[in-house]
């Protein structure tokens, strides 16, 4: 395999990652706290879109929306009626707070769907770009996934809602101060977590196929994303996410693929360490 | 204070006395769960170093007990007598763990939560991957005990007992000397613990490893009595969030706290288990959601007499209440 053939399909990967860890950076950044359902909500979103696909034959781009949507709805009322009676607490009580949640999630996801991997066959074919061969559906789940992507970055940068998002991570009590009811920002910033999560998931569900053994595995991927990358910012989890697809393609293809995961927790731990702001990070938000 | 501190050592002897006997008065299955109950009450007891007195939240358990697993399995593989393999797992661990810490102790907060959970994935990666070694994700087959199931079984709650008197005994001393004096500093300012000259690195250090070398021992006894280990159930996140909630289910930071919060949390996941299979996971979640909002201290610090005269006081009677 050629080295154009690896970067693409990092890249590729990345992009996806990137959708996967921004939402959880963002509620990290901005809540402090540690979203252990973020893997569960990836799935969900993953396995709404399949049922309605499979139900309907429509394309499922069209209900990515209806389940970002529905998933921004979970996500709301989770935060609003558990997290936020505890977000100050230490660590220790959130995370286990929001992983007690995940297992009464995952319990469920479970018993509803089972745990058969399910994955929406598109069957696009694929393309030859100057001798780099890349499957069409996995090319639309990257366009996707970017514009995602850049969605939320743009309405984080421009509209009110944003603006408030970004002022309550820098200072809680001048944001306060000015107005902004922070425990409304909270609640709608863990609710777009959750969409971005969902979308992120009906996405997946277009190239990869879905199950719930895999939310551990998402929800790690998540967390050595925002360690690469830096917290709470959206360029942050895309630098981070292209990175760790980048590496974990080229060091698949060099020690094999079982190795390519231990390689990205690996790194992660020299990183956290080395430089715990990540990559583009900035210092103070962490 | 004299008097309360041998009320918890008395409540403390009869509990083992009571688990101990149960080969005497109980079928296999109720040793089973007294086995278990040892177990997680040392592994509870170790958490609590860290993760209560230190204040740090460590979800590294599971790495020190998988790890003491493998290293007991190997060492009996490769010839040691099992006595010298759980040993050997012991050492091998409180020298990894006191590595580890000189590493991950400079993180905080939520960076050291999710490094602590990232040495657990990474252990779990390199001994699946590792299968020359390991057997990778086949597992391994340890040698059995000898002596009949009746005899192994009594001979395992001997030594979990014995586990957990240790870790029981450790935690007493940690509490009432130094070492506990500076943790609970640090616990509670880590910069100011660190001006009035606490040297905090060290101090953390000597915790993490006391949170982690009983760990292994646990983990090497564990593989002998089951026989057979694999990457999976050794290394698990949920493993690692159990032991860290039996201890805050009793009391994190407090000395009995771990050993009633063990008991508690195996007898209602027993019951679960046995009852509701197909929903334990998301009932052992809602305990977790539970106890997060209604016990956020643990059972040993509910303020009982407060409870007490408010359920008098509900009764019509006159409450006494704020006597105090």
């Amino acid at each position: 395999m050629d080295v154009g053939q690896i970067l693409a399909n990092g890249i590729v990967l990345g992009a996806l990652y990137a959708c996967i860890a921004v939402g959880f950076s963002l509620v990290w950044g901005v809540l402090n706290v540690i979203n252990m359902l973020h893997g569960s909500f990836i799935i969900l979103g993953g396995y709404l879109t399949y049922f309605a696909w499979a139900y309907s034959g429509i394309n499922p781009v069209v209900f990515l929306p209806v389940v970002a949507l529905i998933l921004y709805g979970l996500g709301f009322a989770v935060q609003y009626l558990f997290i936020n009676k505890v977000v100050s607490a230490p660590v220790l009580t959130t995370l286990t707070l929001t992983f007690g949640l995940d297992m009464i999630l995952y319990n469920v996801m479970t018993v509803v769907f089972t745990a058969t991997p399910r994955r929406i066959t598109l069957d696009l074919g694929s393309v030859d770009f100057f001798g780099v061969i890349l499957p069409v559906d996995r090319v639309v789940g990257m366009a996707l996934a970017l514009i995602l992507t850049g969605l939320l970055y743009a309405v984080m940068r421009t509209s009110k809602i944003g603006r408030a998002i970004v002022a309550v991570r820098m200072d809680r009590q001048a944001a306060e101060l000015m107005g902004i009811r922070v425990n409304r920002i909270y609640a709608i910033t863990f609710g777009i977590g959750a969409l971005m999560a969902g979308a992120a998931g009906a996405v997946f569900a277009m190239v990869f196929p879905v199950t719930t053994n895999l939310t551990g595995a998402f929800l790690g991927k998540a967390f050595v994303i925002c360690v690469i990358g830096g917290l709470g910012s959206v360029p942050g989890a895309l630098v981070g996410g292209l990175a760790l697809g980048i590496i974990e393609s080229f060091s698949g293809y060099v020690l094999g693929p079982q190795h390519a995961i231990t390689v990205g927790f690996v790194l992660m731990l020299i990183l956290l360490v080395v430089r715990p702001t990540g990559l583009v990070g900035v210092k103070g938000y962490e | 204070m004299t008097v309360r501190r041998a009320f918890v050592f008395v409540l403390f002897a009869v509990w083992v006395a009571l688990l101990a006997t149960t080969p005497f008065s109980g079928d296999n299955y109720t040793v089973r769960i007294a086995i278990q109950i040892a177990m997680y009450s040392a592994l509870a007891l170790s958490w609590n170093m860290i993760g209560g007195f230190t204040g740090y939240p460590s979800f590294a358990t599971a790495a020190f007990f998988g790890l003491g697993c493998y290293i007991g399995a190997l060492s009996q593989i490769a010839g040691a007598p099992t006595v010298v393999a759980w040993i050997v797992a012991t050492a091998g661990v409180a020298l990894f763990a006191a590595a580890l810490g000189l590493i991950i102790l400079r993180l905080k907060g939520h960076y050291f939560a999710i490094g602590s959970i990232a040495i657990v994935e990474v252990l779990r990666l390199v001994i699946s991957s590792w299968s020359g070694l390991t057997g990778g994700g086949d597992g391994l087959n340890v040698p059995f005990l000898r002596g009949g199931p009746e005899f192994v079984s009594q001979l395992v709650l001997g030594v979990m007992l014995l586990i957990m008197v240790i870790a029981f005994a450790v935690t007493v001393w940690v509490d009432r000397g130094r070492l506990g004096f500076g943790l609970k500093c640090i616990n509670q300012n880590e910069d100011a613990a660190d001006m009035v000259g606490i040297d905090v690195t060290r101090y953390k250090i000597a915790a993490f490893v006391l949170s982690a070398f009983l760990c292994g021992t646990v983990g090497a006894v564990y593989a002998s009595w089951v026989g057979y280990i694999d990457p999976t159930d050794s290394f698990s996140i949920v493993f690692t969030v159990k032991v860290a909630v039996m201890t805050i289910l009793g009391g994190a930071g407090t000395v009995l706290g771990p050993v009633v919060g063990a008991a508690v949390f195996v007898v209602l996941e027993e019951y679960f288990w046995a009852n509701f299979l197909a929903w334990n996971r998301a009932i052992l979640g809602a305990i977790i959601v539970f106890l997060i909002f209604f016990l956020p201290g643990g059972i040993l610090r509910l303020d009982y007499r407060h409870l007490w005269s408010q359920a008098k006081a509900r009764h019509g009677r006159i409450g006494m209440a704020g006597g105090e």
